[in-house]
């Protein structure tokens, strides 16, 4: 399954770390982050509870950039 | 400018200010620690979001990026100054407060940049429906979400609002501006039975439309959709940059950390003064420079702006990817039918008749008035007048061969040459490709209509734009006879035709040129999405025209032009050579400007103020460079 969630995020090295912190969290089988159009493209693993999944999808990416935001 | 902009502003001009004041108080205040006091309030007003991000990154194991790399520079520049100050020197804590003044200008003007290139895109393509006019029972217009109506329902479209989904007018009619979806500005009138497009703005009359499909298989969303999905695949000038940024940072880092311990380590050991302080400051600047901000903001808003110009002239284009394949195209290799010709039927001449040639039409329209058969469509379509079918009777059909009737009180036949030799009538036989129907009128030959695809006006200039824009062969591929693709051929000034192929053999044939062409070269296919799906998926970027409302094309396709003029294929092209272009100043311009400032600061021939000047002069450059790719009007 795949949705896109819009996000604010200020430069486009920091969209590039929020795209791996999401990519490296767990039930996500896949996520792009497009910094021009401010969206994030996540591909969940079969199962996942998309929810839950992008609570800790927002808190990586906290940690690599705090000033980023995700709206779900 | 948005609020956190504004706040940013405000710090900078505050920072500004004080900075300026501290100057003015160092006339008079000699002690440097109070200097120090002083210059660290504008230094922690413009920097101490940079300082904290930087401890945030350190926390978290993220060290490298620019954050840090301003924090340690700066504070390298004060401690520099600090040492200084207690060898009874002059303190210098300006060059540390301008640097994070002046980095934190260029982010801003970046933010600013971007956000608003980010708002012209958007609106070039604002083709978001945001309501829906129905009726309730009370006939009384209701406004609704646009995903909530159902198929099938009968929406109201005012003049000036957005026709909201697809669907069919059922009263009324209107002229449609469908720029947003083709980029063609003349409009389109609309009448009952029309066909009408989700995205395209109502101009003149109120429409009823009876919707054909829900919200998200409308047009308006499947091309949102696919511009949307356009900036996540990655190019590999993208990808090289942020792996660029991967290996840069951690090395710039390192080396400045030599730079500053080993000159003084050799100079120690050569028994000289080690200068350390003057080497630390070389270091500083040397990552002052090194801050990759212009590669790496420039290189994906070049792409988005030049994938925003192209969807505003009505060429989609599914990526920044198949913008770098599109700049490499040397061969374009064409569908005939629908891409280069019309794809309908034209009566395109009447010969040998001795009636005038309106007669001849006149009398075959009526002959096949009740027919809708293709033939009879297109030589009901050359007549142009209401028929009056009350004269026809006795009307006969003979399959295969043609119709029988009588006309005004005249038995008229009409038919193709097996018709002619049944009837026992001396025809005469025609030079010109295309289907020809001949007609008998009371027993004796009254000559024949030629009926054929008619080529598109544009396509022979299509042809000489693409091989201005440095296409080396084209190549056009048809199921149709020899004789037709050759005229087709001929008239366009195609290099290379193959006749007669089955759709299999077309993927054959584009295999074939697939091999042959060089590694770097790439191959383009052009077809208006019926049938050629395979071939569009095989060749290195497919490119579907007239897809408005052909879901197949839009899926298999790279490129997906909105209307089926084939000039536009040229344009793409050039659209994507300029986005590319861009690109490669960018990069060339800006890493050789770092790489020039890296060296003169090592030797200590550029000291802070150059290496920051440079740093945002190169960035505002890229930045503004890169906007250009979104002006495609003139391209």
């Amino acid at each position: 399954m795949k949705k896109t969630y819009p996000i604010e995020v200020d430069c486009a090295n920091c969209a590039e770390k929020m795209e791996n912190a999401a990519k490296n969290t767990d039930g996500v089988k896949d996520a792009t982050v497009s910094f021009m159009t401010l969206k994030m493209k996540v591909e969940f693993e079969d199962g996942a509870d998309p929810d839950s999944v992008m609570k800790n999808v927002l808190s990586n990416c906290k940690k690599v950039e705090e000033d980023c935001e995700i709206f779900l | 400018m948005k609020k956190n902009q504004k706040k940013m502003l405000i710090r900078i001009i505050a920072a500004t200010v004080l900075t300026i004041a501290c100057i003015i108080c160092e006339r008079f205040i000699s002690a440097w620690y109070v200097m120090l006091l002083l210059y660290m309030i504008p230094y922690l007003i413009a920097g101490y979001d940079v300082l904290r991000k930087a401890g945030h990154g350190i926390r978290n194991r993220q060290v490298f990026d620019e954050n840090f790399l301003m924090s340690i520079a700066t504070l390298g520049a004060i401690f520099v100054g600090i040492s200084n100050a207690l060898k009874g020197g002059d303190g210098d804590y300006l060059e540390a407060v301008a640097v994070m003044l002046l980095y934190q200008t260029g982010e801003l003007f970046q933010s600013i940049a971007v956000g608003r290139s980010r708002k012209n895109i958007s609106s070039l393509m604002d083709i978001r429906p945001d309501y829906a006019n129905i009726e309730d029972e009370n006939k009384n217009l209701k406004r609704v979400d646009p995903d909530e109506v159902e198929i099938g329902s009968i929406i109201i479209v005012n003049p000036g609002e957005k026709i909201p989904l697809d669907g069919i007018v059922r009263e009324g009619s209107s002229s449609l501006n469908t720029a947003a979806l083709t980029g063609e500005s003349v409009p389109m009138d609309v009448s009952k039975g029309s066909q009408v497009l989700s995205g395209c703005i109502n101009l003149s009359g109120v429409l009823k439309i009876e919707t054909t499909s829900d919200f998200e298989e409308s047009t308006a969303s499947k091309i949102l959709e696919l511009v949307e999905n356009a900036a996540s695949r990655k190019s590999t000038s993208e990808n090289f940059i942020s792996k660029f940024a991967k290996y840069y940072t951690p090395i710039v880092c390192f080396s400045a950390l030599a730079l500053a311990v080993l000159p003084p380590l050799f100079l120690l050991l050569a028994g000289r003064d080690p200068v350390i302080f003057t080497w630390i400051y070389r270091a500083c600047t040397f990552l002052v420079i090194s801050c990759p901000c212009a590669v790496v903001i420039s290189i994906p808003l070049s792409f988005f702006a030049g994938l925003g110009g192209a969807s505003s002239s009505g060429i989609l284009i599914k990526g920044s990817n198949f913008l770098e394949t599109l700049s490499k195209v040397r061969y374009v290799v064409f569908d005939k039918t629908g891409t280069l010709t019309h794809g309908t039927f034209e009566v395109t001449a009447v010969h040998h008749t001795p009636l005038a040639a309106e007669e001849l039409l006149r009398i075959t329209a009526h002959l096949e008035g009740h027919s809708s058969h293709p033939i009879a469509m297109s030589i009901k379509k050359a007549y142009k007048k209401e028929l009056n079918l009350d004269i026809v009777k006795d009307i006969r059909e003979i399959s295969g061969k043609g119709i029988c009737g009588t006309v005004d009180g005249r038995s008229v036949a009409a038919g193709n040459a097996a018709l002619m030799q049944v009837l026992g009538i001396d025809y005469k036989d025609c030079h010109h490709t295309g289907t020809i129907i001949h007609v008998a009128m009371d027993g004796s030959y009254a000559g024949h209509i030629v009926i054929s695809d008619t080529i598109k006006q544009s396509s022979k200039e299509a042809i000489a734009e693409l091989r201005k824009a440095g296409i080396k062969r084209t190549v056009m591929l048809t199921g149709d006879s020899e004789k037709v693709a050759r005229s087709v051929a001929e008239a366009v000034g195609i290099d290379e035709f193959h006749a007669g192929l089955l759709p299999d053999e077309k993927v054959s044939r584009v295999e074939e040129l697939l091999r042959l062409k060089g590694t770097k070269e790439k191959l383009a296919f052009a077809g208006d999405g019926i049938n050629d799906a395979p071939v569009l998926s095989i060749s290195d970027i497919g490119i579907a025209m007239g897809a408005l409302g052909s879901d197949a094309a839009i899926e298999a396709a790279d490129v997906v032009l909105m209307d089926d003029d084939p000039k536009k294929i040229a344009k793409a092209i050039r659209i994507a050579k300029k986005c590319l272009r861009i690109v490669h100043e960018n990069l060339i311009f800006s890493i050789s400007i770092k790489v020039l400032c890296l060296i003169l600061g090592a030797f200590g021939i550029a000291n802070m103020w150059i290496a920051i000047l440079a740093d945002v002069g190169v960035m505002i450059l890229a930045v503004l460079n890169a906007i250009r790719a979104l002006f495609v009007k003139e391209v």
